[in-house]
Protein backbone atom coordinates (compact mmCIF):
# COMPACT_ATOMS: atom_id res chain seq x y z
CA UNK A 1 0.00 0.00 0.00
CA UNK A 2 1.48 3.32 -1.10
CA UNK A 3 0.56 6.36 0.96
CA UNK A 4 1.84 9.84 0.17
CA UNK A 5 1.95 12.61 2.75
CA UNK A 6 1.57 15.94 0.98
CA UNK A 7 2.43 19.02 2.97
CA UNK A 8 0.78 21.72 0.91
CA UNK A 9 2.59 24.89 1.88
CA UNK A 10 6.04 26.27 1.08
CA UNK A 11 6.24 28.39 4.24
CA UNK A 12 5.61 27.97 7.96
CA UNK A 13 6.17 25.08 10.32
CA UNK A 14 2.79 23.92 11.71
CA UNK A 15 1.84 21.79 8.73
CA UNK A 16 5.32 20.31 8.49
CA UNK A 17 5.40 19.56 12.24
CA UNK A 18 2.06 17.80 12.06
CA UNK A 19 3.02 15.84 8.96
CA UNK A 20 6.16 14.66 10.76
CA UNK A 21 4.00 13.35 13.58
CA UNK A 22 1.69 11.60 11.09
CA UNK A 23 4.71 10.18 9.31
CA UNK A 24 6.19 8.70 12.49
CA UNK A 25 2.85 7.30 13.60
CA UNK A 26 2.22 5.70 10.26
CA UNK A 27 5.64 4.17 9.70
CA UNK A 28 5.92 2.82 13.24
CA UNK A 29 2.44 1.30 13.43
CA UNK A 30 1.87 0.16 9.86
CA UNK A 31 5.08 -1.37 8.51
CA UNK A 32 3.28 -2.66 5.41
CA UNK A 33 2.70 0.93 4.29
CA UNK A 34 5.10 2.33 1.71
CA UNK A 35 5.19 5.95 2.94
CA UNK A 36 6.47 8.92 0.92
CA UNK A 37 6.55 12.36 2.47
CA UNK A 38 6.38 15.33 0.09
CA UNK A 39 6.83 18.76 1.61
CA UNK A 40 6.19 21.31 -1.14
CA UNK A 41 8.64 23.66 0.59
CA UNK A 42 11.44 21.32 -0.54
CA UNK A 43 10.58 21.44 -4.24
CA UNK A 44 10.50 23.88 -7.14
CA UNK A 45 7.21 23.48 -8.89
CA UNK A 46 6.06 24.69 -12.30
CA UNK A 47 2.61 26.20 -12.60
CA UNK A 48 0.07 24.08 -14.41
CA UNK A 49 -0.43 25.01 -18.06
CA UNK A 50 -2.90 22.28 -18.92
CA UNK A 51 -0.54 19.71 -20.44
CA UNK A 52 -0.62 16.00 -19.53
CA UNK A 53 1.20 15.45 -16.23
CA UNK A 54 3.69 13.13 -17.94
CA UNK A 55 4.91 16.08 -20.02
CA UNK A 56 6.33 18.01 -17.04
CA UNK A 57 9.91 17.70 -15.91
CA UNK A 58 11.97 17.82 -12.72
CA UNK A 59 10.26 18.26 -9.35
CA UNK A 60 6.87 18.79 -10.99
CA UNK A 61 7.13 15.44 -12.77
CA UNK A 62 8.32 13.71 -9.59
CA UNK A 63 5.47 15.02 -7.45
CA UNK A 64 2.69 14.41 -9.96
CA UNK A 65 3.92 10.89 -10.74
CA UNK A 66 4.31 10.04 -7.04
CA UNK A 67 0.74 11.16 -6.34
CA UNK A 68 -0.62 9.30 -9.36
CA UNK A 69 1.01 6.08 -8.16
CA UNK A 70 -0.32 6.37 -4.59
CA UNK A 71 -3.21 4.37 -3.12
CA UNK A 72 -3.86 7.03 -0.52
CA UNK A 73 -2.83 10.63 0.17
CA UNK A 74 -2.74 12.42 3.48
CA UNK A 75 -2.84 16.14 2.82
CA UNK A 76 -1.71 18.73 5.32
CA UNK A 77 -2.59 22.30 4.55
CA UNK A 78 -2.55 25.68 6.23
CA UNK A 79 -5.24 28.28 5.60
CA UNK A 80 -4.02 31.42 3.87
CA UNK A 81 -6.33 34.35 3.04
CA UNK A 82 -9.39 32.28 3.93
CA UNK A 83 -8.31 29.68 1.36
CA UNK A 84 -6.09 26.72 0.68
CA UNK A 85 -2.60 27.82 -0.41
CA UNK A 86 -1.81 28.31 -4.08
CA UNK A 87 0.98 25.73 -3.84
CA UNK A 88 -1.55 23.01 -3.00
CA UNK A 89 -4.10 24.17 -5.57
CA UNK A 90 -1.35 24.06 -8.18
CA UNK A 91 -0.76 20.37 -7.42
CA UNK A 92 -4.44 19.69 -8.11
CA UNK A 93 -4.28 21.74 -11.31
CA UNK A 94 -1.28 19.75 -12.54
CA UNK A 95 -3.15 16.43 -12.30
CA UNK A 96 -5.74 14.94 -14.69
CA UNK A 97 -9.41 15.47 -13.80
CA UNK A 98 -9.95 11.93 -12.52
CA UNK A 99 -6.54 11.72 -10.87
CA UNK A 100 -7.88 10.82 -7.43
CA UNK A 101 -10.27 8.13 -8.61
CA UNK A 102 -9.80 4.98 -6.52
CA UNK A 103 -7.59 6.84 -4.05
CA UNK A 104 -8.33 7.47 -0.38
CA UNK A 105 -7.64 11.05 0.66
CA UNK A 106 -7.59 12.33 4.23
CA UNK A 107 -6.41 15.68 5.50
CA UNK A 108 -5.61 17.94 8.42
CA UNK A 109 -5.60 21.71 8.47
CA UNK A 110 -3.46 24.14 10.42
CA UNK A 111 -4.47 27.72 11.09
CA UNK A 112 -3.88 30.68 13.37
CA UNK A 113 -7.32 30.53 14.94
CA UNK A 114 -10.57 28.59 14.61
CA UNK A 115 -12.15 31.34 12.50
CA UNK A 116 -11.74 29.50 9.18
CA UNK A 117 -12.86 26.12 10.41
CA UNK A 118 -15.14 25.59 7.40
CA UNK A 119 -12.65 26.47 4.67
CA UNK A 120 -11.81 22.77 4.09
CA UNK A 121 -15.54 21.98 3.79
CA UNK A 122 -16.16 24.70 1.25
CA UNK A 123 -12.89 24.64 -0.69
CA UNK A 124 -10.86 21.49 -0.29
CA UNK A 125 -13.64 18.90 -0.21
CA UNK A 126 -15.33 20.10 -3.43
CA UNK A 127 -12.02 19.81 -5.30
CA UNK A 128 -11.38 16.34 -3.90
CA UNK A 129 -14.90 15.23 -4.79
CA UNK A 130 -14.55 16.61 -8.30
CA UNK A 131 -11.32 14.69 -8.75
CA UNK A 132 -13.17 11.56 -7.56
CA UNK A 133 -11.29 10.96 -4.30
CA UNK A 134 -12.73 8.73 -1.59
CA UNK A 135 -12.34 11.18 1.28
CA UNK A 136 -12.08 10.30 4.95
CA UNK A 137 -15.00 12.29 6.28
CA UNK A 138 -13.47 13.65 9.48
CA UNK A 139 -10.54 16.01 9.26
CA UNK A 140 -8.37 17.46 12.00
CA UNK A 141 -8.27 21.21 12.46
CA UNK A 142 -5.25 22.42 14.42
CA UNK A 143 -4.68 25.92 15.75
CA UNK A 144 -1.63 27.95 16.68
CA UNK A 145 -2.35 27.39 20.37
CA UNK A 146 -2.03 23.60 19.91
CA UNK A 147 1.70 23.96 19.18
CA UNK A 148 4.71 24.96 21.21
CA UNK A 149 8.34 24.85 20.04
CA UNK A 150 7.33 22.90 16.94
CA UNK A 151 5.60 20.19 18.95
CA UNK A 152 1.91 19.38 19.22
CA UNK A 153 0.95 19.96 22.85
CA UNK A 154 -2.79 19.31 22.75
CA UNK A 155 -3.66 15.68 23.52
CA UNK A 156 -7.01 16.01 21.80
CA UNK A 157 -5.17 16.79 18.56
CA UNK A 158 -2.84 13.84 19.08
CA UNK A 159 -5.78 11.46 19.58
CA UNK A 160 -7.60 12.83 16.55
CA UNK A 161 -4.48 12.58 14.35
CA UNK A 162 -4.04 8.97 15.48
CA UNK A 163 -7.62 8.29 14.45
CA UNK A 164 -7.04 10.01 11.11
CA UNK A 165 -4.03 7.79 10.38
CA UNK A 166 -5.95 4.68 11.44
CA UNK A 167 -8.99 5.62 9.32
CA UNK A 168 -6.80 6.31 6.29
CA UNK A 169 -5.08 2.92 6.46
CA UNK A 170 -8.30 1.06 7.25
CA UNK A 171 -10.23 2.71 4.43
CA UNK A 172 -7.39 2.13 1.96
CA UNK A 173 -7.32 -1.57 2.88
CA UNK A 174 -11.09 -1.83 2.74
CA UNK A 175 -11.48 0.07 -0.50
CA UNK A 176 -8.80 -2.07 -2.12
CA UNK A 177 -10.74 -5.20 -1.15
CA UNK A 178 -14.02 -3.73 -2.42
CA UNK A 179 -12.38 -2.88 -5.71
CA UNK A 180 -10.79 -6.30 -6.08
CA UNK A 181 -14.11 -7.95 -5.34
CA UNK A 182 -15.92 -5.72 -7.83
CA UNK A 183 -13.29 -6.14 -10.53
CA UNK A 184 -13.23 -9.91 -10.13
CA UNK A 185 -16.85 -9.86 -11.29
CA UNK A 186 -15.81 -8.59 -14.70
CA UNK A 187 -14.97 -11.23 -17.21
CA UNK A 188 -11.90 -9.48 -18.64
CA UNK B 1 -19.20 16.10 -50.27
CA UNK B 2 -17.55 15.47 -53.66
CA UNK B 3 -14.63 17.74 -52.87
CA UNK B 4 -13.93 15.46 -49.92
CA UNK B 5 -14.22 12.40 -52.16
CA UNK B 6 -17.22 11.11 -50.26
CA UNK B 7 -20.36 9.80 -51.91
CA UNK B 8 -23.15 9.69 -49.34
CA UNK B 9 -25.11 7.24 -51.46
CA UNK B 10 -22.48 4.59 -50.77
CA UNK B 11 -23.36 4.67 -47.10
CA UNK B 12 -21.05 4.78 -44.13
CA UNK B 13 -17.36 4.46 -44.96
CA UNK B 14 -15.42 2.11 -42.73
CA UNK B 15 -11.75 2.64 -41.96
CA UNK B 16 -8.93 1.73 -39.65
CA UNK B 17 -6.41 4.01 -37.99
CA UNK B 18 -3.24 3.50 -36.07
CA UNK B 19 -1.49 6.00 -33.83
CA UNK B 20 1.70 4.15 -34.61
CA UNK B 21 2.18 3.30 -30.96
CA UNK B 22 5.00 0.91 -30.18
CA UNK B 23 3.96 -0.61 -26.89
CA UNK B 24 4.76 -3.91 -25.23
CA UNK B 25 2.17 -6.67 -25.38
CA UNK B 26 0.99 -6.82 -21.75
CA UNK B 27 -0.04 -10.47 -22.14
CA UNK B 28 3.54 -11.52 -22.87
CA UNK B 29 5.56 -8.54 -21.62
CA UNK B 30 7.48 -8.41 -24.90
CA UNK B 31 7.79 -5.67 -27.47
CA UNK B 32 8.48 -6.19 -31.15
CA UNK B 33 11.14 -4.05 -32.85
CA UNK B 34 10.26 -0.63 -34.32
CA UNK B 35 11.13 -2.06 -37.73
CA UNK B 36 8.69 -4.94 -37.31
CA UNK B 37 5.98 -2.60 -36.01
CA UNK B 38 6.28 -0.28 -39.03
CA UNK B 39 6.31 -3.21 -41.45
CA UNK B 40 3.23 -4.64 -39.76
CA UNK B 41 1.43 -1.30 -40.11
CA UNK B 42 2.12 -1.35 -43.85
CA UNK B 43 0.99 -4.96 -43.97
CA UNK B 44 -2.24 -4.14 -42.11
CA UNK B 45 -2.98 -1.45 -44.69
CA UNK B 46 -2.56 -4.01 -47.47
CA UNK B 47 -4.78 -6.54 -45.72
CA UNK B 48 -7.36 -3.82 -45.02
CA UNK B 49 -7.49 -3.03 -48.72
CA UNK B 50 -7.89 -6.70 -49.60
CA UNK B 51 -10.77 -6.95 -47.13
CA UNK B 52 -12.52 -4.03 -48.87
CA UNK B 53 -11.98 -1.48 -46.08
CA UNK B 54 -12.37 2.10 -47.35
CA UNK B 55 -9.77 4.03 -45.41
CA UNK B 56 -6.51 3.69 -43.51
CA UNK B 57 -4.64 6.35 -41.56
CA UNK B 58 -1.45 6.70 -39.57
CA UNK B 59 -0.87 9.06 -36.65
CA UNK B 60 2.08 11.21 -35.68
CA UNK B 61 3.21 11.25 -32.07
CA UNK B 62 6.62 12.31 -30.80
CA UNK B 63 7.09 10.53 -27.50
CA UNK B 64 8.20 7.27 -25.94
CA UNK B 65 6.38 4.17 -27.17
CA UNK B 66 5.62 5.48 -30.67
CA UNK B 67 7.18 4.48 -34.00
CA UNK B 68 5.54 6.59 -36.74
CA UNK B 69 6.87 10.05 -35.99
CA UNK B 70 7.67 10.27 -39.73
CA UNK B 71 4.10 9.33 -40.58
CA UNK B 72 4.27 10.74 -44.12
CA UNK B 73 7.12 8.36 -44.89
CA UNK B 74 5.03 5.43 -43.67
CA UNK B 75 2.02 6.68 -45.64
CA UNK B 76 4.21 6.93 -48.72
CA UNK B 77 5.14 3.26 -48.36
CA UNK B 78 1.46 2.41 -47.93
CA UNK B 79 0.62 4.44 -51.03
CA UNK B 80 3.05 2.32 -53.00
CA UNK B 81 1.88 -0.97 -51.49
CA UNK B 82 -1.85 -0.43 -52.08
CA UNK B 83 -4.13 0.48 -54.97
CA UNK B 84 -7.61 1.44 -53.82
CA UNK B 85 -7.80 2.26 -50.14
CA UNK B 86 -7.95 5.93 -49.11
CA UNK B 87 -4.94 6.93 -47.03
CA UNK B 88 -4.51 9.72 -44.53
CA UNK B 89 -2.87 10.98 -41.40
CA UNK B 90 -4.69 10.83 -38.07
CA UNK B 91 -3.50 13.16 -37.22
CA UNK B 92 -0.79 15.37 -38.66
CA UNK B 93 0.28 17.79 -35.94
CA UNK B 94 0.10 20.87 -38.08
CA UNK B 95 1.03 23.19 -35.16
CA UNK B 96 4.66 22.06 -35.16
CA UNK B 97 5.14 21.52 -38.89
CA UNK B 98 5.44 23.83 -41.84
CA UNK B 99 2.14 23.73 -43.77
CA UNK B 100 3.99 24.23 -47.07
CA UNK B 101 6.09 21.16 -46.43
CA UNK B 102 3.09 19.17 -45.20
CA UNK B 103 1.21 20.05 -48.36
CA UNK B 104 4.15 19.10 -50.58
CA UNK B 105 4.40 15.74 -48.81
CA UNK B 106 0.72 14.91 -49.02
CA UNK B 107 0.33 16.14 -52.60
CA UNK B 108 3.22 13.82 -53.48
CA UNK B 109 1.59 10.92 -51.62
CA UNK B 110 -1.60 11.74 -53.52
CA UNK B 111 0.27 11.45 -56.84
CA UNK B 112 1.96 8.21 -55.81
CA UNK B 113 -1.36 6.75 -54.70
CA UNK B 114 -3.36 7.90 -57.70
CA UNK B 115 -5.51 10.41 -55.83
CA UNK B 116 -6.12 8.61 -52.54
CA UNK B 117 -4.45 10.93 -50.00
CA UNK B 118 -6.11 13.07 -47.34
CA UNK B 119 -4.90 15.14 -44.39
CA UNK B 120 -6.42 15.10 -40.94
CA UNK B 121 -4.76 17.93 -39.03
CA UNK B 122 -4.69 18.13 -35.24
CA UNK B 123 -2.91 19.99 -32.50
CA UNK B 124 -1.44 17.22 -30.28
CA UNK B 125 -2.78 15.85 -27.02
CA UNK B 126 0.72 15.36 -25.58
CA UNK B 127 3.07 18.28 -26.00
CA UNK B 128 6.66 17.00 -25.84
CA UNK B 129 7.01 17.69 -29.56
CA UNK B 130 6.93 21.45 -28.98
CA UNK B 131 10.34 21.31 -27.30
CA UNK B 132 11.61 18.62 -29.65
CA UNK B 133 10.75 20.56 -32.78
CA UNK B 134 11.58 24.00 -31.44
CA UNK B 135 8.21 25.60 -30.70
CA UNK B 136 6.89 27.47 -27.70
CA UNK B 137 4.06 25.70 -25.94
CA UNK B 138 2.52 29.01 -24.93
CA UNK B 139 1.64 29.42 -28.64
CA UNK B 140 -0.31 26.13 -28.60
CA UNK B 141 -3.66 27.57 -29.77
CA UNK B 142 -2.29 30.31 -32.03
CA UNK B 143 0.12 27.95 -33.82
CA UNK B 144 -2.66 25.51 -34.62
CA UNK B 145 -5.12 28.10 -35.88
CA UNK B 146 -2.59 29.95 -38.02
CA UNK B 147 -1.02 26.87 -39.56
CA UNK B 148 -4.29 25.07 -40.15
CA UNK B 149 -5.61 28.17 -41.89
CA UNK B 150 -2.48 28.40 -44.06
CA UNK B 151 -2.83 24.72 -44.98
CA UNK B 152 -6.39 25.37 -46.21
CA UNK B 153 -5.23 28.39 -48.21
CA UNK B 154 -2.47 26.39 -49.90
CA UNK B 155 -5.08 23.80 -50.80
CA UNK B 156 -7.25 26.43 -52.47
CA UNK B 157 -4.47 28.40 -54.18
CA UNK B 158 -1.53 27.05 -56.13
CA UNK B 159 0.04 30.50 -55.94
CA UNK B 160 -0.47 32.56 -52.84
CA UNK B 161 0.54 35.58 -50.82
CA UNK B 162 0.43 35.09 -47.11
CA UNK B 163 1.68 36.66 -43.92
CA UNK B 164 1.53 35.32 -40.40
CA UNK B 165 3.25 35.22 -37.05
CA UNK B 166 4.91 31.82 -37.02
CA UNK B 167 6.37 31.48 -40.48
CA UNK B 168 8.10 33.73 -42.97
CA UNK B 169 5.73 35.41 -45.42
CA UNK B 170 4.86 33.82 -48.75
CA UNK B 171 5.07 36.12 -51.75
CA UNK B 172 3.67 34.86 -55.04
CA UNK B 173 4.69 31.47 -53.74
CA UNK B 174 3.80 28.36 -55.73
CA UNK B 175 3.30 25.22 -53.69
CA UNK B 176 4.03 22.18 -55.84
CA UNK B 177 3.30 19.50 -56.75
CA UNK B 178 -0.45 19.81 -56.85
CA UNK B 179 -2.57 16.78 -55.96
CA UNK B 180 -4.17 14.72 -58.73
CA UNK B 181 -7.58 16.42 -58.62
CA UNK B 182 -6.24 19.85 -57.74
CA UNK B 183 -7.11 19.76 -54.04
CA UNK B 184 -6.84 17.41 -51.08
CA UNK B 185 -9.55 16.59 -48.54
CA UNK B 186 -8.39 18.35 -45.36
CA UNK B 187 -10.11 17.47 -42.09
CA UNK B 188 -9.89 19.02 -38.68
CA UNK B 189 -9.20 16.59 -35.82
CA UNK B 190 -11.37 17.23 -32.78
CA UNK B 191 -10.70 15.61 -29.42
CA UNK B 192 -14.34 15.51 -28.40
CA UNK B 193 -14.80 18.89 -26.76
CA UNK B 194 -17.68 20.97 -28.18
CA UNK B 195 -15.45 24.09 -28.24
CA UNK B 196 -13.22 22.41 -30.83
CA UNK B 197 -16.28 21.33 -32.81
CA UNK B 198 -17.38 24.98 -32.88
CA UNK B 199 -14.06 25.95 -34.48
CA UNK B 200 -14.32 23.18 -37.09
CA UNK B 201 -17.88 24.25 -37.90
CA UNK B 202 -16.99 27.92 -38.15
CA UNK B 203 -14.13 27.12 -40.55
CA UNK B 204 -16.49 24.97 -42.65
CA UNK B 205 -14.13 22.01 -42.78
CA UNK B 206 -14.86 18.31 -42.28
CA UNK B 207 -14.51 17.14 -38.69
CA UNK B 208 -13.03 13.94 -37.39
CA UNK B 209 -13.98 13.40 -33.78
CA UNK B 210 -12.24 11.01 -31.39
CA UNK B 211 -14.57 9.10 -29.07
CA UNK B 212 -12.95 6.46 -26.92
CA UNK B 213 -15.91 5.57 -24.73
CA UNK B 214 -19.00 7.07 -23.16
CA UNK B 215 -22.63 7.65 -24.06
CA UNK B 216 -23.44 8.11 -27.74
CA UNK B 217 -25.64 11.04 -26.73
CA UNK B 218 -22.64 13.13 -25.60
CA UNK B 219 -20.99 12.87 -28.99
CA UNK B 220 -24.27 13.45 -30.78
CA UNK B 221 -24.46 16.82 -29.05
CA UNK B 222 -20.94 17.74 -30.15
CA UNK B 223 -21.67 16.74 -33.73
CA UNK B 224 -24.90 18.76 -33.59
CA UNK B 225 -22.94 21.76 -32.32
CA UNK B 226 -20.53 21.38 -35.22
CA UNK B 227 -23.31 21.35 -37.81
CA UNK B 228 -25.20 24.22 -36.15
CA UNK B 229 -22.07 26.35 -36.08
CA UNK B 230 -21.27 25.54 -39.70
CA UNK B 231 -24.77 26.70 -40.67
CA UNK B 232 -24.42 29.90 -38.63
CA UNK B 233 -21.20 30.71 -40.44
CA UNK B 234 -22.78 30.24 -43.85
CA UNK B 235 -21.58 26.72 -44.64
CA UNK B 236 -23.85 23.91 -45.74
CA UNK B 237 -23.56 21.02 -43.23
CA UNK B 238 -24.88 18.70 -45.94
CA UNK B 239 -21.59 19.25 -47.74
CA UNK B 240 -19.39 18.66 -44.68
CA UNK B 241 -18.54 15.07 -43.82
CA UNK B 242 -18.14 13.91 -40.23
CA UNK B 243 -15.94 11.01 -39.17
CA UNK B 244 -15.80 9.33 -35.78
CA UNK B 245 -12.82 7.43 -34.40
CA UNK B 246 -12.48 5.00 -31.50
CA UNK B 247 -11.40 1.63 -30.19
CA UNK B 248 -12.47 -1.37 -32.22
CA UNK B 249 -12.10 -5.06 -31.51
CA UNK B 250 -14.21 -8.07 -32.46
CA UNK B 251 -14.02 -11.72 -31.42
CA UNK B 252 -16.33 -14.73 -31.31
CA UNK B 253 -18.27 -13.32 -28.35
CA UNK B 254 -18.38 -9.93 -26.65
CA UNK B 255 -16.86 -11.45 -23.50
CA UNK B 256 -13.97 -12.84 -25.48
CA UNK B 257 -13.44 -9.53 -27.29
CA UNK B 258 -13.29 -7.73 -23.94
CA UNK B 259 -10.89 -10.30 -22.48
CA UNK B 260 -8.61 -10.11 -25.49
CA UNK B 261 -8.30 -6.37 -25.76
CA UNK B 262 -8.78 -4.88 -22.28
CA UNK B 263 -5.22 -5.49 -21.02
CA UNK B 264 -3.82 -3.86 -24.18
CA UNK B 265 -5.98 -0.76 -23.87
CA UNK B 266 -5.56 -0.46 -20.10
CA UNK B 267 -1.78 -0.94 -20.00
CA UNK B 268 -1.30 1.07 -23.19
CA UNK B 269 -3.17 4.03 -21.79
CA UNK B 270 -1.16 3.85 -18.57
CA UNK B 271 2.09 4.08 -20.50
CA UNK B 272 1.02 6.77 -22.98
CA UNK B 273 -1.34 8.91 -20.88
CA UNK B 274 -0.55 8.03 -17.29
CA UNK B 275 -3.94 6.56 -16.33
CA UNK B 276 -5.49 3.23 -17.24
CA UNK B 277 -8.99 2.52 -18.51
CA UNK B 278 -11.26 1.85 -15.48
CA UNK B 279 -12.78 -1.64 -15.66
CA UNK B 280 -16.28 -0.44 -14.92
CA UNK B 281 -16.12 2.12 -17.75
CA UNK B 282 -14.87 -0.59 -20.07
CA UNK B 283 -17.64 -2.96 -18.97
CA UNK B 284 -20.22 -0.24 -19.67
CA UNK B 285 -18.80 -0.17 -23.18
CA UNK B 286 -20.74 -3.35 -23.92
CA UNK B 287 -24.01 -1.37 -23.84
CA UNK B 288 -25.34 -0.60 -27.31
CA UNK B 289 -25.61 3.08 -26.39
CA UNK B 290 -21.90 3.33 -25.53
CA UNK B 291 -19.58 4.32 -28.39
CA UNK B 292 -16.90 1.71 -27.58
CA UNK B 293 -16.94 -0.74 -30.50
CA UNK B 294 -15.66 -3.85 -28.74
CA UNK B 295 -17.74 -7.02 -28.96
CA UNK B 296 -18.93 -9.85 -31.15
CA UNK B 297 -19.22 -8.90 -34.85
CA UNK B 298 -23.00 -8.83 -34.58
CA UNK B 299 -23.02 -6.56 -31.55
CA UNK B 300 -20.45 -4.22 -33.05
CA UNK B 301 -22.46 -4.05 -36.29
CA UNK B 302 -25.54 -3.08 -34.31
CA UNK B 303 -23.58 -0.44 -32.44
CA UNK B 304 -22.09 1.09 -35.55
CA UNK B 305 -25.55 1.19 -37.15
CA UNK B 306 -26.99 2.77 -34.00
CA UNK B 307 -24.19 5.35 -34.03
CA UNK B 308 -24.87 6.05 -37.69
CA UNK B 309 -28.54 6.55 -36.90
CA UNK B 310 -27.62 9.03 -34.17
CA UNK B 311 -24.75 10.86 -35.85
CA UNK B 312 -25.57 10.56 -39.55
CA UNK B 313 -21.80 10.55 -40.04
CA UNK B 314 -20.03 9.57 -43.23
CA UNK B 315 -17.09 7.60 -41.90
CA UNK B 316 -16.20 5.48 -38.91
CA UNK B 317 -12.59 4.56 -38.24
CA UNK B 318 -11.56 1.96 -35.68
CA UNK B 319 -8.34 1.66 -33.71
CA UNK B 320 -7.66 -2.03 -33.21
CA UNK B 321 -3.87 -2.16 -32.79
CA UNK B 322 -3.35 -0.07 -29.66
CA UNK B 323 -1.13 -1.47 -26.93
CA UNK B 324 0.85 -4.24 -28.58
CA UNK B 325 -2.03 -6.35 -29.96
CA UNK B 326 -0.36 -9.30 -31.72
CA UNK B 327 -0.44 -9.34 -35.49
CA UNK B 328 -2.40 -12.59 -35.86
CA UNK B 329 -5.18 -11.08 -33.76
CA UNK B 330 -5.21 -8.01 -36.02
CA UNK B 331 -5.48 -10.27 -39.06
CA UNK B 332 -8.44 -12.07 -37.49
CA UNK B 333 -10.10 -8.70 -36.88
CA UNK B 334 -9.63 -7.72 -40.50
CA UNK B 335 -11.18 -11.02 -41.60
CA UNK B 336 -14.23 -10.40 -39.39
CA UNK B 337 -14.52 -6.88 -40.79
CA UNK B 338 -14.33 -8.05 -44.40
CA UNK B 339 -16.65 -11.01 -44.01
CA UNK B 340 -19.25 -9.71 -41.55
CA UNK B 341 -18.99 -6.06 -40.57
CA UNK B 342 -18.59 -4.39 -43.97
CA UNK B 343 -21.38 -6.24 -45.80
CA UNK B 344 -23.81 -5.49 -42.98
CA UNK B 345 -23.08 -1.81 -42.52
CA UNK B 346 -23.05 -1.24 -46.28
CA UNK B 347 -26.34 -3.03 -46.69
CA UNK B 348 -28.06 -0.89 -44.06
CA UNK B 349 -26.45 2.51 -44.70
CA UNK B 350 -26.32 2.56 -48.48
CA UNK B 351 -28.96 4.74 -50.15
CA UNK B 352 -31.55 2.86 -52.21
CA UNK B 353 -31.14 4.32 -55.68
CA UNK B 354 -32.91 1.72 -57.81
CA UNK B 355 -36.47 2.63 -56.82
Amino acid sequence: MKIVGLSGSNVGSKTRTTMKYVSEKLTSQYPHVDWTFIDLADYTMQFSDGRNYLDYEGDTAYITKTIMEADAIIIGTPIFQASIPATLKNVFDLLPINALQDKIVSFFVTAGTSKHFLIPETQLKPILSYMKAQTVSTYVFIEEKDFMNKEIINDDIIFRLNALVEDTVMLTDTYKRIREEKESMYDF
Amino acid sequence: MEQYRINKDNGLEFGLYTLGDHLPNPQTGTRISAQQRINEIIEIAKLAEEAGIDFFSVGESHQDYFATQAHTVVLSAIAQATEKIKISSSSTIISTLDPVRVYEDFATIDLISGGRAEIIAGRASRVGLFDLLGYDLSDYEALYEEKFDLLLKINENETLNWEGEFRSALKDARVLPRPLDGTLPIWRAVGGHPASAVKAGAAGVPMQIAMLAGPTQNFKETIGTYRDTARQYGHDPEQLPVATAGFFHVAETTQQAQREVYPHINEGMKLTNGAGFPKRGFAMGADKRNVLNVGSPQEVIEKILYQHEQFDHQRYIGQMDFGGVPFDQLMRNIEWIGEEVLPAIRKYTKKETDQ
